[in-house]
């Protein structure tokens, strides 16, 4: 097994909005704890307003308000093999008696981090690929432009030349055609720029790679070619990412490991083949045989009713009211994760008591 | 049988550019299809290739090139009167159920419109009591319904009760342009289920306009794959899907990502080429990325041909088989 690269402990962000006086308390993301190991794909996985985007903006430690960080950490693993130089980082606090908290055996607490030193872990350490990046191009320059800028602000002291340079490598070495570079935005199709994004991402040989919904909204094939791309990038720099989607026709072809995130919660985590082999979680088995698939025409169910507001979360599993199994403690109690495997944990009380710990 | 729609010849011709550097673009070109009473027909194919233009045609929001739409018999598009006719036996089913709605409109307001337009009810009695017939049938009910505003229902349920909304004039054709794409995955099998239900139950046709191949084989009877404005592939979904013959539908196939790790890619594709160079391709618009092809397929257009029961528009298929006109 790998060693963790990036870890939440207990992680809490909400939306905290001020309506009229009133306050409205969002919980997004609800006791996240999660290892996301060097050299994976993982995967996450769950429907719209699960929490799925928050989550991945506390990884990336890009919060800002209305959202902020109630509880819980975020710990990267920084070696100098990365390429920063460690004695750069330095926390946002004045050492003293706590000076010694954010740094313990090459784990970075993150939100301990200075503005600067976080800025810095962005693109070369960690990169984020938001959701509908497609978008995120200026659309009045030419891509390699773009990568110029890109280039300037993180490694500084290249001249124009040789930031083309590296783009064109880069570009050629993930088989995009080259005359992107010179193409504005609007001239590319949605999956090209996506891919333009994702190299962008790329290009700095960060240690891990957030996407968030990569693949929606591009056509089969184009969905194809961008996970042919992440593959390929993830071949080429051993590196760890992370994909959030909700299909799971995708997560099944790209992720190592999947953890099923419903109501702000992880509620089940596993290796690709379990999931989707053995599902234990009862939501978890509806989204995969909900899937219809090429020569079974026999009926499939979606999961009964609505997906529960954040906002306004049941008491106990959040997703009791929707589960035809549920029991009588189901209303009233969040499980904890039984471990079934010591790649497989669940938090369901259908499966066992649980006694990995705090629930999750 | 009496085709419930049928399509002929249908063309949409889009100019782009400006007077001098002109470059018109065929997004349909002389399509052909028809539904049968009481079954689901897919109409199957990437972003840009024409799917969407057909279901604007069909509906009367853009008008043909050339080509006719014929429903039950009729050319519906000339008085107001014949549209009335047209659009009470044809409904339409958009595919961004939050942008079907007017946030600052209840919903009910929709109903009672659609009642007041085609005159379906005498009294506000009747026309409550129609609303939750209708409303009923997708697994809603009015006390739930009644008084909200758009942004208080999920996807899922704002696309039921656009269903619903639509099933209010008894159409025997529902016209539904990508309707599960903007919906939870876990929600997407109860509208897919639904129109299964519509079918079978009320003998309702469904045009469904997707991109989702593996929900078009689950729901529907048969399907029409379009690439680039020609249908390149026609027939019983089982055919089709489970036994493609044109290098695009197998293309398509393959790349749908299954819910089985067992079952990764495992061969590269490449995508170079960009949409409006293939459209102006002449001969078969898929020649620059068919594995198959040959000089005749750069020059010259495929001729319509029959495979056994299965429509195929491909060169490969052009010595072996029956030409189209028999059918």
């Amino acid at each position: 097994m790998n060693t963790p690269i990036l870890r939440t402990e207990e992680l809490k962000a909400y939306y905290v909005l001020d309506l009229h006086g009133t306050q409205k308390v969002v919980k997004a993301v609800d006791e996240v704890s999660l290892e996301i190991r060097e050299n994976e794909v993982y995967g996450i996985a769950g429907e719209s307003g699960c929490g799925k985007t928050t989550l991945l903006k506390t990884l990336v430690a890009s919060i800002e308000p209305p959202l902020r960080l109630i509880g819980g950490k975020v710990y990267y693993r920084v070696t100098d093999l990365d390429g920063i130089d460690l004695t750069t980082i330095s926390p946002s606090s004045s050492p003293g008696a706590e000076g010694d908290r954010w740094w313990t055996s090459g784990e970075v607490d993150v939100s301990s981090l200075s503005p600067e030193t976080k800025r810095r872990l962005r693109w070369e350490y960690i990169s984020y690929v938001p959701q509908g990046s497609m978008s995120v191009l200026n659309p009045v320059t030419k891509v390699k432009e773009t990568y110029r800028d890109f280039i300037r602000s993180h490694a500084s002291g290249k001249t124009r030349k040789e930031a083309f340079e590296l783009a064109k490598e880069q570009i050629t070495e993930l088989g995009l055609p080259l005359k992107t570079l010179d193409a504005y935005p609007h001239q590319l199709s949605g999956g090209m720029r996506q891919r333009v994004t994702i190299a962008l991402a790329a290009l700095l040989n960060p240690r891990v790679i957030v996407c968030d919904e990569p693949t929606t909204a591009l056509d089969v094939v184009v969905q194809r070619g961008v996970v042919q791309l992440l593959k390929d990038i993830q071949a080429k720099l051993n590196n760890t990412i992370v994909v959030v989607t909700h299909d799971m026709g995708v997560q099944a072809n790209i992720a190592d490991r999947v953890g099923i995130m419903y109501a702000g919660k992880i509620v089940e985590e596993s290796t690709t083949e379990r999931i989707y082999g053995n599902p234990a979680h009862p939501y978890t088995q509806y989204l995969i045989n909900s899937l219809p698939r090429f020569g079974d025409k026999t009926t499939r169910e979606s999961v009964p009713g609505s997906p529960p507001s954040l906002a306004d979360l049941p008491g106990g599993c959040p997703f009791h009211p929707r589960c035809p199994y549920a029991l009588d403690i189901c209303g009233e109690q969040m499980p904890s994760f039984t471990r079934l495997e010591p790649n497989h944990r669940v938090a369901c009380w259908l499966v066992g008591e649980g006694e990995d710990g705090k629930t999750a | 049988m009496e085709k419930l729609l049928r399509v002929d010849n249908l063309t949409k011709v889009f100019s782009l550019g400006s007077v001098l550097s002109r470059i018109r673009i065929t997004a349909v070109d002389h399509v052909s299809f028809h539904i049968n009473p009481g079954e689901i027909f897919a109409l199957a194919g990437e972003s840009g290739c024409g799917k969407t233009t057909a279901a604007k045609m069909i509906l009367g929001f853009e008008k043909p090139t050339s080509g006719d739409i014929v429903h039950k018999g009729k050319r519906g598009e000339k008085s107001t009167n014949e549209k009335v006719w047209f659009t009470e036996g044809v409904q339409a089913i958009f595919q961004d159920p939050f942008g079907t709605f007017n946030p600052l409109r209840i919903v009910d307001r929709y109903f009672f419109e659609t009642i007041h337009n085609y005159g379906l009810a005498g009294s506000r009695e009747e026309a409550i009591a129609l609303i939750e017939e209708k409303l009923h049938a997708v697994g809603l009910n009015y006390e739930e319904f009644s008084g909200r505003y758009p942004s208080e229902f999920s996807g899922g349920q704002l696309q039921r009760i656009s269903i619903a909304r639509a099933l209010l004039t008894d159409p025997v054709l529902l016209i539904a342009d990508e309707p599960v794409s903007m919906v939870d995955a876990s929600l997407r099998m109860s509208i897919v289920n639904l129109f299964k239900k519509l079918r079978d139950e009320s003998g309702v046709s469904v045009l469904y306009i997707t991109h989702d191949l593996a929900t078009a084989y689950y729901v529907s009877d048969r399907i029409a794959i379009m690439f680039r404005g020609h249908i390149v592939e026609m027939g019983p979904v089982e055919d089709v899907l489970m036994n493609p013959k044109h290098p695009y539908t197998t293309l398509l196939r393959e790349s749908v990502p299954e819910a089985d790790p067992t079952k990764r890619w495992s061969e590269r594709i490449s995508l170079t080429e960009l949409e409006h160079e293939e459209y102006l391709r002449q001969g078969c618009k898929y020649a620059g990325r068919c594995p198959h092809a040959t000089d005749i397929c750069m020059s010259e257009v495929p001729k319509d041909v029959y495979v056994g029961n299965v429509f195929v528009k491909c060169h490969k298929y052009s010595g072996d088989a029956t030409p189209s006109a028999v059918v």
